[in-house]
């Protein structure tokens, strides 16, 4: 089987899910009897390149030209379909960036092909790969399995395999170098400049202790409530999107894909059900507690320890238990 | 400005959700269902843009006979009319062939502007604005937290991950992916709710479009998943469940 990994960077920097993906596409490429060769896409990417070929992989794809310098969705999916078309790989994977979920299907299905997006993990079973994606918010998990001929597309979730754990080569992979044809009037849309918001009030990445809250506050005037407990336990408040959608905390407490990861050694979830999108954002705190009616809330699968229960019976317990230990 | 908004029907958010035999679904019988939420950013992005700039709202969704329900309620808040792309089996369609069938569908209504949500809180695929836009050759951007139409061309902002954003421009007609939380939806009024009465809803069996189902994935089976943690479960009334979990984080996780 051969196997290409599209690596991510943007302005010379790599996307850190790259590896984890690499790191999965190892640990295939090393059951299936697999060659493994790694692009990285862009414009005076070189060094990228060459950092890529010290790790265990048969080749790397060095796909650059001037129209690749900005990320654009037809210059990306242009230019990997011409690379897919002169490689022809069975298998394409690549991280379930916000980058990737902006291209990939496109890639796709410009060669008629399916793409099992945001996986969680693979396993050969019968001769065949099953990818395991999750499905219902993760309330339920699914296999899948590619139908029809290669190439297939995948693309892991962040989190889903460890960067850590991506092998040395023995010795240096070679880099090739590939041409690639694009025209200006090709790429329809215009990349600006990128930018940050209103600078981070907030570092959460630097606290101890987090309470988040998720849709189970209900409404605002029940945020003191968690963040009393916050407070009480030295730590910072922080929530999952719909709270920061609905304008009731500044986007700087957002935990998740689109807001901060985090990794306390205490995480407080109250009446955050555990969507994927928050998970990823947490799931490597060292002690998770969940505390959410809804007994099967995929919360749960991440926590070590839960309280199935109404948050405005516990918080009110859990901030006089603490109150009285103070004393 | 004809505006196509892709509006999908999925389990309501806290239907308790239990696997059909045939394992690859759930059991749909006794559970209610409702608009995607993502879906409904899409379309309250639609309805602003016509306020603005003039023009009408199509709201297109796919699936069995009781999808008429959420394209009602698209219309009740304000879109003009409604295309039902009606097939009893569209939970097993792969992103691929979905995307194709919707593609015949809006090929035929020329639209300016497609909008779609960032995904379903079904299947969660987050394929269908990328796959459409290829589909029908148009230019995209995804993941939008503002829209600024002028002259024939968008200017939107785009969110990118760990707090970065960009501009990005393109022409018209294009497809745009919504990013939950770029507004705030309307509730349907009263007025809405009964003027919704008298606009049209055209149905298009999927069947008839001729677009092959050559599946490029299967969904072998969905199931609960399995714990990656073992997770201590505190019991008691709420005052003993919370002296517990404090003394376990003082003395057992040594984290308080």
């Amino acid at each position: 089987m051969k196997i290409l990994v599209i690596a991510e960077q943007r302005s010379g920097q790599w996307n850190k899910v790259s590896f984890e993906t690499l790191a999965a596409a190892q640990q295939i490429a090393a059951q299936a009897d697999g060659r493994l060769a790694a692009a990285v896409v862009g414009k005076g990417v070189a060094t990228l390149a060459d950092e890529l070929a010290a790790k265990k992989l048969d080749e790397v794809l060095l796909v650059e030209h001037d129209l690749l310098a900005d990320y654009t969705p037809d210059g990306f999916s242009l230019a990997l379909k011409q690379v897919i078309e002169q490689t022809k790989p069975d298998l394409v994977l690549l991280p379930h960036t916000y980058q990737v979920r902006d291209f990939a299907p496109k890639l796709a299905a410009s060669l008629g092909k399916g793409m099992i997006g945001d996986c969680t993990g693979v396993r050969h079973e019968g001769g065949n790969l099953v990818f395991v994606r999750q499905m219902f918010q993760g309330r339920t998990a699914a296999d899948v399995t590619f139908a029809g001929a290669a190439p297939w597309f995948a693309t892991f979730q962040a989190g889903a395999f460890r960067a850590d754990l991506v092998a040395e080569g023995a010795g240096k992979a070679p880099v090739k170098s590939l041409a690639v044809e694009l025209k200006p009037e090709q790429i329809r849309t215009r990349p600006l400049e990128l930018f940050r918001e209103a600078k981070q009030a907030v570092d959460l990445t630097q606290a101890a202790v987090i309470v988040a809250i998720g849709r189970g506050i209900k409404e605002p005037a029940n945020i003191p409530l968690a963040e009393k407990l916050a407070k009480l336990m030295g730590g910072e408040l922080a929530a999952s999107r719909p709270i920061c959608d609905e304008g009731w905390l500044p986007m700087d407490r957002q935990i998740g894909s689109s807001g901060q990861t985090v990794a306390p050694k205490l995480y407080l979830a109250l009446g955050i059900s555990g969507a994927i999108q928050h998970v990823v954002g947490m799931k490597g705190s060292r002690t998770i507690v969940a505390i959410n009616k809804d007994s099967n809330a995929p919360i749960f699968e991440v926590a070590d320890y839960g309280i199935v229960g109404d948050i405005f019976e516990i918080i009110p317990a859990l901030t006089e238990a603490l109150e009285k230990s103070k004393d | 400005m004809k505006i196509i908004v892709c509006i999908k029907q999925v389990p309501a958010r806290d239907a308790p959700l239990r696997i059909a035999e045939s394992g690859g679904w759930i059991k749909e019988a006794d559970i209610s269902f409702e608009m995607n939420e993502p879906d409904g950013f899409a379309l309250e992005e639609a309805l602003r843009l016509k306020e603005k700039h003039g023009g009408e709202v199509v709201a297109l969704s796919m699936g069995p006979e009781r999808v008429k329900a959420t394209i009602k309620e698209a219309l009740a808040k304000g879109a003009e009319r409604g295309i039902h792309v009606l097939d009893d089996n569209f939970f097993a369609l792969d992103p691929l062939a979905s995307a194709r069938s919707m593609a015949v569908a809006i090929r035929k209504e020329s639209p300016d502007l497609v909008l779609t949500g960032l995904q379903s809180d079904d299947h969660g695929f987050g394929q269908s604005g990328v796959l459409l836009a290829e589909l029908l050759g148009l230019p995209h951007a995804t993941i939008i937290m503002s829209i600024e139409a002028v002259d024939g061309r968008m200017k939107l902002k785009r969110e990118l991950e760990a707090g970065w954003f960009q501009w990005v421009e393109l022409p018209l007609p294009a497809l745009l992916s919504i990013q939950s939380g770029i507004n705030k939806p309307r509730y349907a009024t009263l007025k809405g709710i009964m003027a919704a009465k008298k606009k049209e809803i055209a149905t298009i069996a999927r069947a008839g479009l001729g677009v092959a189902s050559d599946p490029t994935q299967k969904v072998e089976r969905i199931y609960v998943p399995q714990k990656s943690k073992k997770t201590e479960i505190i019991g008691g009334t709420a005052k003993e469940a919370a002296g517990k979990l404090i003394e376990k984080l003082r003395f057992e996780a040594r984290v308080l």
